[in-house]
């Protein structure tokens, strides 16, 4: 049996709530729910969602985590907090009144990340439950629907889920109408005002291709599939639409996990210093803290990176050096620096923004590569390649670890094959994923799909057409 | 500002509310399908050849990755260390595929591979399935009678020692005493008789008391079935072949497993002369030596004739051989061929010829070509990827199905 009640929770909250609004924490509503591992289990396949439209992969999620949990693999969180307003968070029913009281405080720094960092102000927390179940129910009806059925609506799932997550990545940034990035493309190709005009040979002039669709390269996947492919049905587009939605509810949560957990794990550590905890309950809370943010040795725990982090830049204004000072005029109002961190960064600005050469050295970062069989270290945060190390580090988190996709014509050749561009960065596409993905998009798009990319430093198209996979050399 | 609300734990609504069963179901069936899809690979697994039925394997899928568009293999990553890190420590396991070997499922660590467990039975299951053969109910081409010992089948009064039944003997004495004492009209042992008087009217045991047991011994129809694996063990066996040849056998040995109630196992292991021996004698024990395929066959039929008439036993002989035979021999092996297939339901040879061996080394195809049993069949076996579609083409020539299709309209 638990070693609390409800009301000690209350209790509890109420001071905590108190020492986040000293704080400065600004934060939704709260709602907890206490819950068994069971429960646990069927909220973390299903993202935390109370309801959820129907797929086999939460099912093999499940499978996993439960697999995982039986055999003491890995451990349940303490908690779990989705992006909504009211936020609703799960907490476990088996944890000590000391881990709840952790717990709560850590899920007031989520709250309030989520209410105010600009990759989340999208998002629209009020309507996340109501869209999820109005997602769930109309995924459901047309299961239900004894046209469609189930194998149908799956299949356009699983070649949804393929490419969800490829999309534009800042949705901060207002998208143009194709009427909008017609007129800038016309007004890019117009020649530059130039006060020397007499003297300049007149540039020649280069008509822009505006009948091209897309005007510019595009890179929402699943939108531009269920706009231009004009077979698809009702329902169909209406999955895409789902699917992409859910995408995007979920992309900035990958693009801030490090500052995330780093903000929460800050704050519930003040939260509790500033409590005054009998001395069993503050003992505990050392214990659990730091089971919390450990590093992993080679891994990496956002837990603990964040938590450096904010630490770093907490003091990079609290208590410079005097070369710290010299370079970049701080000094004083290292709250303020926190919050304002807190509400314009996402993982990749973070991490490139505040972490030093110092701090590398400290946390001991390095970058792998795959030598036959092993990961092997090839560079250490060493003067010499600790930059490379970093921007290793930035590519990895957040939306850095998704190849960029973008369609660049969707009527190649006249005969409406769709053809896309890899952005590589140096990293190939790994090549069987690529053809069952590709196939994934050829069912949806419903003619052939081409995607030129670099594979071991040559240009080569993949695609996938009527008569299955072709890798062949570009030009 | 409001306080939080908390909602406490509620057991009923946490039982009831198994939000995931339907997806889960729905996985193991695309579990299911992705391992039909894959048998051939799986059916050549070294690990479930010569596993019992309860034993859990893994099952490496591949159908149910989640595709993505994602790096390959010279992307680098980024980790963090215990302080101490230097340039050229190893950190991890990558992917196990190297080039050049695709047998293995490749993995990402912690990403997309799965594995799953299910039993060899299950897997069996799968496989026959696979198979669609619409024979597996007709189990009794061959019904013979087995003697099933000890049917109790009510009381006689005649009988051995042995199955008296005490009890009921006593009873049918005590009830003998009361019959004829309501007959006499006498009470029981009137007060002031003698203990002589007592004596006198002592009511033993008589012969039509005795109870026995009657057992009758149960004859049942039993459908029954020897595997007999014949493999040439001379020293140009390697053991790729052996093990070619033993998947072979297990499968085959599987598959009539779910056709037979009973099934025996024969293992004839063959030089220039044949021998019985023990499964593990078999597949381990390496022997030198040239090769008299005829030895082997000329072995088999004389085990059924000692033990498994062919009108009591369906009988599958299956020979593993790399085709090497003596020439002198040829004759004798086809001779003894030709009988095989006379008494057994089905009778294969199975070439082993590992890729890259068939064009220069001796083979017996030519030689069986002569022989037209329609329940005769030859394989060659290049690889494991060839196991399964051959030994499917090997049971469509089985005669049980020929003999009950010719039977079915009389």
């Amino acid at each position: 049996m638990p070693d609390y009640s409800i009301a000690d929770l209350e209790r509890w909250d109420e001071r905590i709530r108190e020492q986040a609004a000293a704080f400065g924490l600004d934060v939704y509503p709260q709602e907890f729910e206490i819950c068994d591992h069971n429960d646990m289990l069927g909220y973390m396949a299903y993202s935390g969602m109370p309801s959820h439209y129907p797929h086999w992969s939460y099912g093999k999620s499940f499978e996993k985590l439960k697999t995982m949990y039986d055999y003491g693999v890995s451990g349940l969180p303490y908690e779990m907090v989705i992006n909504s307003n009211p936020a609703l968070a799960y907490l476990m029913r088996d944890n000590s009144l000391c881990l709840q009281i952790l717990t709560i405080a850590h899920v007031y720094g989520h709250n309030d990340f989520f209410k105010n960092n600009f990759n989340f102000r999208q998002t629209r927390a009020e309507f996340t439950l109501g869209t999820f179940k109005a997602h769930a129910h109309r995924v459901r009806s047309y299961v239900e629907d004894p046209s469609i059925g189930y194998e149908r609506v799956e299949s356009i799932l699983d070649a949804a889920h393929a490419i969800s997550f490829e999309m534009r990545r800042n949705r901060a940034i207002r998208k143009l109408s194709q009427d909008e990035e017609r007129q800038r493309l016309y007004e890019a190709s117009q020649p530059r005002p130039d006060p020397f005009r007499k003297l300049h040979r007149a540039p020649e002039y280069q008509a822009p291709d505006l009948r091209r669709v897309p005007a510019v390269p595009e890179e929402d996947l699943l939108l531009f599939i269920r706009d231009h492919n004009p077979y698809l049905a009702e329902w169909e587009r209406d999955l895409l639409t789902i699917v992409h939605e859910e995408a995007c509810y979920f992309l900035p949560q990958i693009e801030t996990k490090i500052m995330n957990e780093g903000w929460a794990s800050y704050w519930h550590r003040e939260i509790l210093n500033a409590l005054e905890l009998p001395s069993e309950l503050h003992l505990e809370f050392l214990v659990r803290h730091n089971q919390v943010v450990r590093p992993h040795p080679g891994g990496l725990n956002p837990y603990h990176i964040g938590l450096k982090v904010w630490d770093e830049i907490r003091r990079l204004h609290d208590d410079p050096t005097s070369e710290e000072k010299r370079a970049a005029s701080l000094g004083g109002g290292g709250r303020d620096a926190l919050f304002e961190t807190r509400s314009v960064d996402r993982d990749a600005s973070f991490l490139r923004r505040y972490l030093s050469e110092k701090l590398m050295r400290e946390l001991d970062l390095f970058q792998y590569e795959q030598r036959n069989e092993d990961h092997v270290v090839t560079k250490v945060s060493d003067q010499e390649s600790w930059r490379e190390v970093k921007d290793t580090l930035i590519r990895s988190v957040g939306t850095g670890t998704i190849p960029v996709i973008k369609i660049t014509d969707a009527d190649f050749g006249g005969n409406r094959t769709l053809y896309m561009v890899h952005e590589h960065d140096g990293r190939d596409l790994l090549l069987e994923y690529a053809e069952r993905t590709l196939q994934h998009l050829h069912r949806l798009w419903g003619r052939e799909v081409a995607l030129e990319s670099l594979i071991d430093g040559k240009k080569t198209l993949l695609a996938f057409g009527d008569h299955g996979f072709a890798a062949k050399p570009a030009r | 500002m409001p306080g939080a609300v908390f909602r406490p734990f509620r057991r009923s609504e946490a039982e009831r509310s198994d939000r995931s069963a339907g997806d889960r179901l729905r996985h193991r069936e695309k579990v299911r399908e992705s391992i039909r899809e894959n048998i051939a690979d799986i059916v050549a697994e070294e690990s479930i050849i010569g596993k019992s039925g309860d034993k859990i394997i893994k099952v490496p899928i591949r159908g149910l990755r989640e595709y993505r568009f994602v790096y390959g293999d010279n992307a680098p990553g980024a980790g963090q260390g215990d302080g101490q890190t230097q340039p050229g420590d190893v950190v991890g396991k990558g992917r196990k595929e190297g080039p050049g070997q695709g047998d293995k499922a490749g993995d990402k660590p912690g990403q997309d591979f799965y594995e799953t467990d299910v039993t060899l039975d299950e897997l069996i299951d799968i496989m026959f399935e696979d198979l669609e053969l619409p024979d597996l109910e007709r189990r009794a081409l061959r019904k013979i009678p087995a003697e099933r010992m000890a049917k109790r089948k009510g009381y006689r009064q005649v009988g051995i020692r042995i199955r008296l039944d005490k009890r009921r003997t006593a009873r049918e004495r005590v009830r003998r005493i009361l019959a004829t004492r309501r007959l006499s009209g006498q009470s029981p042992r009137p007060p002031g008789t003698s203990a002589a008087e007592a004596d006198r009217q002592r009511k033993p045991f008589h012969t039509e008391d005795l109870t026995y047991r009657h057992v009758v011994t149960d004859v049942r129809n039993e459908s029954n079935a020897v595997v007999m694996c014949i493999m040439d063990t001379s020293g140009s066996m390697d053991t790729m072949k052996k093990y070619l040849a033993r998947s072979y056998f297990f499968l085959l040995y599987q598959f009539i497993a779910t056709k037979y109630r009973s099934v025996e196992l024969i293992f004839i292991a063959h030089h220039t002369e044949a021998r019985e021996v023990t499964e593990d004698e078999f597949f381990h024990k390496a022997e030198s030596g040239g090769t008299f395929i005829s030895s082997g066959y000329q072995r088999a039929l004389d085990i059924i004739e000692e033990r498994y008439h062919p009108s009591l036993w369906n009988i599958y002989v299956f020979h593993c051989s790399d085709g090497d035979n003596f020439d002198s021999d040829n004759p004798a092996a086809l001779r003894t061929a030709r009988q095989l297939a006379e008494v057994a339901n089905l009778f294969g040879y199975g070439e082993i010829k590992p890729l890259g061996s068939r064009y220069y080394e001796s083979s017996m195809l030519n030689l069986f070509r002569r022989l037209d049993a329609d329940n005769f069949q030859t394989v060659v076996i290049e690889r494991k990827e060839d196991i399964w579609p051959s030994f499917r083409a090997f049971l469509s020539k089985d005669r049980a199905r020929v003999a009950d299709d010719a039977a079915a309209p009389a």
